[in-house]
């Protein structure tokens, strides 16, 4: 499959916005500043955008707690996300949200979510209207390994194959739930889309750690589902860089094992070697938009530092509609 | 006496519970942490530090670490219980009841009731409740009220370590099943523990401050809010009856009504939204039952009737303060 540059470049810009971001928050986190609980998507880049530079707008996902990453990939405002996550009355959610609830439903983001396996069923749901409106729109349902143990998950897969809604889950297999290992916590460990093949789904398997296996595993499951084959699974093996959230000691890691990850399965450094060994772009064209994207992060912390909290008063604002 | 946190009191509990009786289990999503990683069993020791140690000594089969399963991990607890064992499930958050309800509200509160009073559910699911984290709309809520409310639960909300050793001991060796309700901002709490065997009877309240002017009827973290309040109040001559509730359910009417039958004023703090509330069901019994001794309408201090926000100041904004029960402990005092 040949990327145009110009699709090379988005993807490539996407997949380094999202490291920036996150490698940013890392490092503000520790100064205070940042209230909650942040879970970073660092080292499943080649996930989101591998599977959200297929989507349009109006195509929706479903996220999960550690959701920055598909808000980028599906093309939230960064500086909104930022203020967002540093609890600003000008945030993407008005500093109701923080890191763990950013949805934008204008771009079809349908949130992060706090309940581990709560997003699959709202999937599912998505991808009923979709086909009710029939404009061959699909959804997204992003769990990890750690949902793919929820009933309602389960739920989700039966019901989008009995109802044939073109729903995707997509599981990101990061080999931890929380603090406990795969291979405990998953009877499926190594082949969890197995369980959406007992479901009765086509199910598709890919490197989550990089984007050019993903992209193309999903461009081949999308023609399938948006050629009203039902709804369909991928599995993406991937790695995340950081701690179940900030703050998490690691004790669960191997000697070595973070270096090594960082070191064999950064999806930025396998991007730059195939297009570059491919030569498919130039190298300094990727520079440039590290670049770009370092300064559209140093602008988006600073202005989320400068920017006014939300004011008391507005504590039970938005509840509902008209009450 | 021994002086620990909470945290520490609970730990210690489990670990003497299970020491004392074989059939007391404890399970939940990474209580052990590292299973099925490098790292290996209990390279975590439990989110919140409150199982540590206990996978080493008491092994797989009686410390169940489980995946992240909410619905399985209550409804296990309960077959657990109806097949003789005394389970201990913890829920990470409290929130995550709501993933798991029906094997509480169906399930488990309904067992004895629905079985002609032929078996017991000696089930206790502890649950890590309450805001002042930012942990936002999902990770902070105070779900008692909804519980109490289900006929059939205990619910249990310590205030101290030592009601933490006591309250746990009670929920352990009794049949019925309890919601252990341990409040997130709490853990680090530190006071002086009774050694040894502690138990302390469900309903019965423990005042804290005695004032005689005005009644503050509490529970959870809003105890030390309340006694706060209490404290300045003192200084400008107001004395509060600062009553910590300890349990909901059973809740110790007694002690609610002796204290209004005397002050005539009652004032209660409540850590959730408004409507349907503990706060609203303690106003209820005391328009009820201390009708002719009220000398004022009663106040409820709660959040607004509104999720938990997740920036700082709208979370200070939404949990009831010291400076918020004062104003409402001299609205009722002001009424004429």
């Amino acid at each position: 499959m040949q990327l145009s540059r110009d699709a090379l470049l988005h993807a490539y810009r996407r997949m380094a916005t999202i490291r920036a971001f996150e490698e940013r928050l890392h490092e503000e986190i520790k100064t205070g500043q940042i209230a909650g609980f942040t879970h970073l998507y660092c080292g499943q880049e080649a996930a989101a955008v591998g599977v959200c530079e297929h989507l349009a707008d109006d195509d929706y996902i479903v996220s999960t707690h550690r959701g920055h990453g598909h808000c980028i990939a599906k093309g939230c405002d960064v500086k909104g996300m930022m203020k967002e996550i540093y609890g600003r009355r000008d945030g993407i959610c008005k500093g109701k949200a923080g890191s763990m609830h950013i949805a934008d439903i204008s771009i079809g983001m349908l949130g992060a979510n706090g309940i581990v396996g709560a997003g699959a069923p709202q999937a599912v749901g998505a991808a009923m209207a979709a086909k009710l409106d029939g404009k061959g729109k699909v959804s997204i349902a992003f769990s990890g390994d750690g949902a793919c143990n929820q009933g309602t998950t389960f739920e989700a897969m039966n019901m989008a194959v009995v109802t044939k809604a073109p729903c995707i889950f997509v599981f990101e297999n990061n080999h931890y739930s929380e603090h406990t290992g795969v291979e405990y916590a998953v009877g499926t460990a190594r082949d969890i889309a197995s369980r959406a093949e007992a479901f009765g789904m086509k199910v598709w398997r890919a490197n989550g750690s990089d984007f050019f296996d993903t992209y193309e595993a999903m461009a081949d499951l999308l023609a399938y589902v948006r050629g009203g084959g039902g709804p369909a699974a991928i599995e993406l093996d991937t790695e995340r860089f950081y701690g179940h959230f900030e703050g998490d000691p690691q004790r669960y890691r191997g000697p070595g094992e973070l270096e090594r990850i960082r070191e064999q399965r950064d999806c930025l450094k396998s991007f730059r070697a195939r297009v570059s060994a491919e030569g498919l772009l130039d190298l300094a064209d990727l520079d440039a938009i590290d670049a770009e994207v370092a300064q559209l992060i140093e602008e988006a912390t600073t202005e989320a530092q400068a920017a006014p909290a939300p004011d008391p008063s507005e504590v039970a604002d938005d509840v509902y509609v008209s009450y | 006496m021994t002086v620990m946190s909470i945290r520490d009191a609970i730990n210690h509990t489990l670990h003497a519970e299970m020491e004392r009786d074989p059939n007391v289990v404890v399970l939940g999503e990474d209580i052990v942490g590292g299973n099925g990683t490098a790292g290996g069993p209990e390279a975590i020791g439990g989110i919140w530090g409150a199982t540590g140690g206990l996978y080493a000594k008491f092994g797989p089969d009686r410390v169940i670490d489980t995946p992240i399963s909410e619905s399985a991990i209550v409804g296990a607890a309960a077959g657990l219980a109806l097949a003789g064992k005394r389970p201990v499930a913890e829920l990470m958050f409290a929130d995550f009841i709501g993933v798991s309800l029906d094997q509480l509200w169906n399930q488990m509160a309904k067992f004895r009731y629905m079985f002609g009073g032929k078996t017991t559910c000696p089930a206790v699911v502890r649950m890590i409740y309450g805001a002042g984290m930012n942990a936002a709309a999902q990770h902070s809520q105070s779900v008692y009220a909804l519980l109490t409310a289900m006929p059939g639960l205990k619910v249990v909300m310590p205030a101290s370590p030592a009601d933490a050793k006591g309250l746990l001991t009670e929920a352990i060796r009794g049949d019925d099943p309890v919601m252990f309700f341990e409040h997130k901002a709490l853990f680090t709490m530190k006071g002086e523990v009774p050694d040894g065997d502690y138990r302390i009877p469900f309903g019965q309240a423990r005042l804290t401050r005695e004032g005689g002017d005005v009644t503050i009827v509490t529970c959870g973290r809003m105890v030390s809010f309340s006694e706060k309040a209490a404290d300045n109040l003192a200084a400008e001559g107001i004395g509060c009856d600062v009553i910590d509730l300890r349990t909901t359910s059973p809740m110790d009417e007694e002690a609610i009504l002796d204290s209004v039958e005397a002050t005539g004023r009652i004032v209660i703090v409540d850590e959730s939204p408004p409507r349907c509330s503990l706060a609203a069901d303690i106003a209820a019994l005391a328009a009820n039952k201390a009708f002719t001794a009220l000398k004022a309408p009663p106040q409820m201090v709660t959040g607004p009737h509104s999720p938990i926000p997740f920036a700082r100041e709208l979370e200070k904004a939404w949990v009831p303060s010291p400076a918020g029960i004062e104003d409402a402990v001299r609205r009722t005092l002001a009424f004429r």
